[in-house]
Order: C-alpha cells, then sequence, then structure tokens
C-alpha cells in the first residue's frame, strides 16, 4: 500500500469532516454536487437526462447573473445577451469554420466576453434603476440586427444543424455538468475572495470605495467580462446541447427568467440562483407534463414566484440558512442551529431571531 | 413619405407619452420600476374587445368601463401582492415582472394567442395635405393629447398633485409635513395605471390585440424614460416624442427598417446616455447613501 496515497485519502477525509460536515448548508451542497454527478449512473432515462441538463446550462447562467447584479449590483436586464452571443458565436464558427464543438465553446465564450467587456464599458457611468433599463435594450439592438441579416443569422428560424458535444447522450451531460460545476464553483470562489470584497463593496458605496484608492472601473469591467464569460459558456453549451442558435437565446423573457430565478434564490450568493433552477426548472418542465397544467404552466410559475416572496422576500437560501444555521455571537462563525455550544469557539450560542421565528 | 413620417411618429409618440408618463409618475413616487405597467395597458385592450365585440356594449361605456376595471385591478395588485414587500426593492421589481407573466398567461388560457380585430370606434379617413388619415388615428391623437394636459392640471394645480410632486421630490420630508405618503402612492399608482389603460383602449382599434402585445412597447416605454431621464415628466414626453419619430423615420426611410425600428431606437438612447447617464431631462443627483 502505498503511503501518500493513504495520507492524502485520511487528509481528504479529515477536511470533509471538520469542514463539511459539520454544517448544514455545506452537507446539502454536497449531497447536491453527488446528486448531480450520480443520477445519470443510476436513472438514465433521456428525458430526465435533457431536463437535467437544461437545469444544469440555465443554472450556471443564473449563477452567472448573481456575480454582476448580486456581488457587483450591476442589476442587468439584459443578461440573455452574453448568453445569445455565445449560442450564436458557438454555433456560427462551428458550423462555418467546422471547428470542433469544445473550440466552438470558447469561442462563444470568449466573444460573450467581449460584449460583457463592450456593456460594462457603455454602461460604467449609469447608476442603478438606470443601468437596469438601459442593459435591456441591448439584447433587443442585437436581434434587431440578426433578423435585419438572415443571410448571415437564418433570421427568425436561426442556426440549425449544429454539432452536439458528445455522440451519446450521457457524455453530453457529464460534459455540460461538470463544466457548470467547475464554473459554478469557480465564480463562488472569486466572490468569496478579495475582489469579492471589493465588489460588495461597490455595491454598497462606489464613493467610498474610489475613495480608498481602489479603481472601480477596473473592477467593474472585469465583472462584467466574467459574468459574461460564464453566460457565454452556458450560452454555447445550449446551441450544442439543443443543435440550434435561434433568436430565442436573445429575448426578453430569457433576461427576465434570470432575474426571477436570481432574486427567488436569494442575491449575492452564488448558490441561491443555482438552487433557485434546480427547483423551479424542473417543477416547471413537470408541471407541463400534466395535460391540465401544460397550458399553465408559466402561470403556476408565476404565481408559486409571487407566493414564495411575500413569505421570504430576501429570497429563498437565506431564509433556509437562517432556519438551519445560526452565526456564533463571538467569532461570528456559522454553527448548526441545533448546537448550544459554537463548535470553534464554544461560545455558548442564544438562539437567533430568525430562528425563533 | 415626409407627411407619412410626421403624423406616424407623432400618434405613436402620443400613445408613447401616455405609457411613459405613468411609468415615470410611480418611479418617482413610489421607486418601483413597474415591469407589468404596460401588461395593464394588454388588459385594458383585452378588456375592451370583451365588452365591445363579445358583450356588445356600445363603444364610450366599454372604453370607461374597461379603463375604470383595469384601474380597480392596479390598486388590488398593488395592495394585496407590491405593498407587503415594498421595503425590499429586487422582490418589488419580480413581483412586477411576476404579474406581468400572470396576466400574459391568463389571456392566454382564456382568449388564446389568436391576434382579435376590434373595429373602429370611428370610421373614415381624413385627406390632408395628400395624406389620408384615418379618423382612429386623429382619435388617438386627440385623446393623448387630452390626457396629457389633464395629467399636467392635476399634477400643477391640485392638492393631490402637489402631494405626489412632494412624495416623489422627498418621501421622508412629505412624510413628516404629515402627508399620507401610503395613499399618495396608491392614488398615483391608480393615475398611472388609467393612462396605461386609456392607451390600451384607444390603440386596440390600431394594433393587433394578443398576449404578448405588451412586450414590444414595453421596451419602448423604458428607452423614453431613461432617454428622458426617470421620473422626469417633460423628459418623458420629449423623449416619447423623439422615440416615435426615430421609429417612423427607420421604418419609412431604411430597407429593413421594420426589423431595425427597435435597434434603431435603443441606439440612439444608449448613445444619448453615453453623453448624459441622467437623460435629456433627469436631474444628475449626488449619489444616495
Amino acid at each position: 500500500m502505498s503511503n501518500p496515497l493513504l495520507f492524502a485519502a485520511r487528509r481528504s477525509w479529515v477536511n470533509l469532516r471538520n469542514e463539511v460536515l459539520v454544517l448544514p448548508s455545506r452537507v446539502l451542497a454536497l449531497v447536491w454536487v453527488l446528486l448531480v454527478l450520480l443520477v445519470p449512473l443510476v436513472y438514465g432515462d433521456p428525458y430526465v437526462l435533457r431536463i437535467l441538463a437544461m437545469t444544469c446550462i440555465f443554472a450556471l447562467f443564473a449563477a452567472s447573473w448573481d456575480l454582476l447584479a448580486g456581488y457587483a449590483g450591476q442589476i442587468n436586464f439584459g443578461h440573455a445577451l452574453f448568453f445569445g452571443t455565445g449560442a450564436y458565436t458557438s454555433a456560427l464558427v462551428s458550423l462555418r469554420l467546422g471547428v470542433p464543438p469544445w473550440l466552438g465553446v470558447c469561442a462563444g465564450a470568449a466573444t460573450a466576453a467581449l460584449a460583457g467587456f463592450a456593456v460594462g464599458f457603455l454602461c460604467l457611468r449609469l447608476r442603478g434603476s438606470y443601468l437596469s433599463l438601459a442593459t435591456l435594450a441591448f439584447p433587443l439592438i442585437a436581434t434587431g440586427v440578426l433578423f435585419a441579416f438572415p443571410d448571415f443569422s437564418g433570421g427568425e428560424l436561426g442556426i440549425g444543424g449544429v454539432r452536439s458535444l458528445a455522440l451519446s447522450r450521457t457524455a453530453n451531460y457529464y460534459i455540460i455538468a461538470v463544466a457548470m460545476l467547475l464554473l459554478v464553483f469557480g465564480m463562488w470562489k472569486i466572490a468569496d475572495s478579495k475582489i469579492g470584497l471589493v465588489l460588495h463593496a461597490i455595491r454598497d458605496d462606489e464613493v467610498a470605495v474610489r475613495a480608498a484608492g481602489i479603481n472601480t472601473t477596473r473592477y467593474k469591467l472585469a465583472v462584467f467580462a466574467m459574468s459574461a464569460f460564464a453566460a457565454g459558456v452556458a450560452g454555447a453549451l445550449y446551441a450544442h446541447f439543443l443543435r440550434v442558435a435561434g433568436p430565442s437565446s436573445l429575448e426578453v423573457a430569457l433576461s427576465f427568467q434570470v432575474v426571477i430565478w436570481g432574486i427567488f434564490g436569494g442575491v449575492a450568493t452564488i448558490y441561491g440562483p443555482v438552487a433557485a433552477v434546480f427547483i423551479l426548472y424542473p417543477l416547471t418542465e413537470w408541471l407541463g407534463s400534466f395535460r391540465a397544467f401544460g397550458e399553465l404552466r408559466l402561470l403556476v410559475f408565476a404565481v408559486i414566484v409571487l407566493l414564495v416572496l411575500l413569505f421570504m422576500p430576501r429570497g429563498l437560501t437565506p431564509w433556509v440558512r437562517d432556519k438551519i444555521e445560526t452565526q456564533c455571537p463571538r467569532c461570528k462563525q456559522r454553527n448548526a442551529s441545533w448546537r448550544s455550544a459554537c463548535r470553534l469557539c464554544a461560545a455558548p450560542l442564544a438562539p437567533t431571531a430568525a430562528a425563533r421565528a | 413619405m415626409l407627411q407619412d413620417i410626421l403624423i406616424t411618429g407623432l400618434v405613436n409618440g402620443g400613445v408613447y407619452a401616455l405609457l411613459a408618463i405613468g411609468f415615470s409618475l410611480i418611479f418617482g413616487v413610489a421607486r418601483i420600476v413597474n415591469i407589468a405597467h404596460t401588461a395593464f395597458y394588454m388588459l385594458a385592450a383585452y378588456c375592451f374587445y370583451t365588452l365591445l365585440v363579445r358583450l356588445h356594449v356600445p363603444g364610450p361605456i366599454a372604453a370607461f368601463a374597461s379603463v375604470g376595471a383595469v384601474t380597480a385591478l392596479s390598486v388590488l395588485c398593488y395592495r394585496l401582492v407590491i405593498e407587503p414587500v415594498r421595503e425590499h426593492e429586487s422582490a418589488v421589481l419580480i413581483a412586477t415582472i411576476a404579474l406581468a407573466l400572470i396576466f400574459q398567461e391568463l389571456m392566454l388560457y382564456f382568449f388564446g394567442g389568436n391576434f382579435l380585430g376590434i373595429p373602429s370606434a370611428v370610421d373614415g379617413v381624413l385627406t390632408l395635405w395628400g395624406v389620408s388619415i384615418p379618423y382612429q388615428r386623429l382619435l388617438i391623437l386627440a385623446v393623448a393629447a387630452t390626457m396629457l394636459v389633464a395629467t399636467w392640471y392635476l399634477l400643477y394645480r391640485t392638492r393631490l398633485g402637489l402631494a405626489i410632486r412632494a412624495t416623489a421630490n422627498d418621501l421622508e420630508v412629505a412624510n413628516l409635513m404629515g402627508m399620507n405618503v401610503h395613499r399618495v402612492a396608491m392614488a398615483t399608482v391608480a393615475i398611472s395605471v388609467a393612462l396605461a389603460a386609456i392607451a390600451g383602449v384607444v390603440v386596440a382599434p390600431v394594433f393587433v390585440v394578443d398576449p404578448f402585445m405588451w412586450l414590444t412597447p414595453l421596451v419602448t416605454m423604458l428607452a423614453i424614460v431613461v432617454l428622458g431621464g426617470l421620473g422626469s415628466l417633460k423628459g418623458s414626453l420629449v423623449g416619447a416624442l423623439v422615440i416615435g419619430y426615430v421609429e417612423a423615420i427607420t421604418v419609412f426611410a431604411l430597407p429593413q427598417g421594420a426589423f431595425l425600428k427597435g435597434a434603431v431606437a435603443l441606439s440612439i438612447m444608449v448613445l444619448v446616455l453615453l453623453a448624459r447617464p441622467e437623460g435629456l431631462f433627469g436631474v444628475a443627483f449626488e449619489e444616495e447613501r
């Protein structure tokens, strides 16, 4: 038995026990990752796989919106622009130039990042509602241009016959799921790092951040490009998965949809919008499979969102997190809500107002 | 062609002004970005259609009844859905999006996705300098002008208008001066939705009525209010005329113009924002803290 291997295994187990299993929210995240990776092995139904793959794509898309809107406070109403740019670029590149899909996805993501940079540049001086309403315009301008050049863009039908990512259905799913997990964890890491701290500060008081000697322009452009990059990957995966890139990937409804997912899940969390997509998307698909509900699917979706918001105005995940975890009054670390003493500094934990309510 | 552009731009600009001023009012007073604004416009058109075509109610009564019903519905929605989550800005935002989707889906369910036609209230055309203008379009123009003047009178010559402007200017101080800001906000919601509903009723015979008719004017309206300056009524009016004319010029003068009209109008908005981030008539305020 090789010793380093045993050592590594042991160390990761200790890490798992001490860092993940002690907090219910981390356990939930672990269970979610395992489910995303293992479900197709156990349950290979093509319909379920398809829904799951779409859920992963939209989860990535919603998380990218949250990085921009939740953390940096640049509430973007035109996020579909980046999704559509990714989809159209990767479809055009792989169809016209015949490059393999993975290169197409890279090209799509790069073009989307450029688009994000451009939008960020144009919107640098705009604040608050002005920014939201102005960004709404960009995907519509793009749609207008696409429709005006139907030979190039396929017009209303879009670009069909895009190559799929891999040959088998399961491989297709795994490419999407792994890309989603990597990028979502990457964004979560960014949001948790010093960059995330600066973005938080920009959202709360940009003047103060500038006064502290931080170049907010650079940070804002960077977050636009990063968020657009992730959204572009989602769009490119979408085009290769459905094998068509159409104007529906740019429409207002998609931009609004991602705003709903983001706020429903809870902004400035990254995991919130992901959770919202994993709950709402399969739910609406499942409701749509009933004949009586088929036509009312969007209606039911909107009513659910409205009702949940009336009870949890800050979104779903902050509400759940307050229920299952408390913050230690002394060291500010999070603890499972059933503990009576802090797991790190052993200070007694008073039940918080949120947990009592 | 020039006359076509002049007339079309003026008529569309009038309709846009009705929508944009209502939206601007509600944003100024209650800080609500009401995405459902044009959904109420769609509801009014459907209501008018039902009363006029299905139930054969005489035109004027149907028009007043639909405006009244939609306004009442908006106040109800405000009380039940928006007011409970007022402190959470993002929650208000998606509540209005959800409301708009609910209205759209309900109309889709009850009326189907087909285009519905409504007969014009007044038939015939007026020929002026070689351009034939249908009377319905003149009616739209007249109604828009009347409503704009009425709104101006309400805002600048009545006590309610004074309260609305005071609340828009500074909510906290208005509250301290003894104005019931909740009631003022509610009155503003009613006025603004009534303007949208009137627009919906008068344009219904000219445009087609379908469950998705709220999306295009929504985007145009948002472009107008951003162009003119959020919360500024003069800006909304000027912005509406600018966008109305830009759209008319694009449609009549450019090849593929019908596809590009939205894109050109929105590009103009982006260009104006690059030069003046607070819009044409917006006030550049110190950052709020």
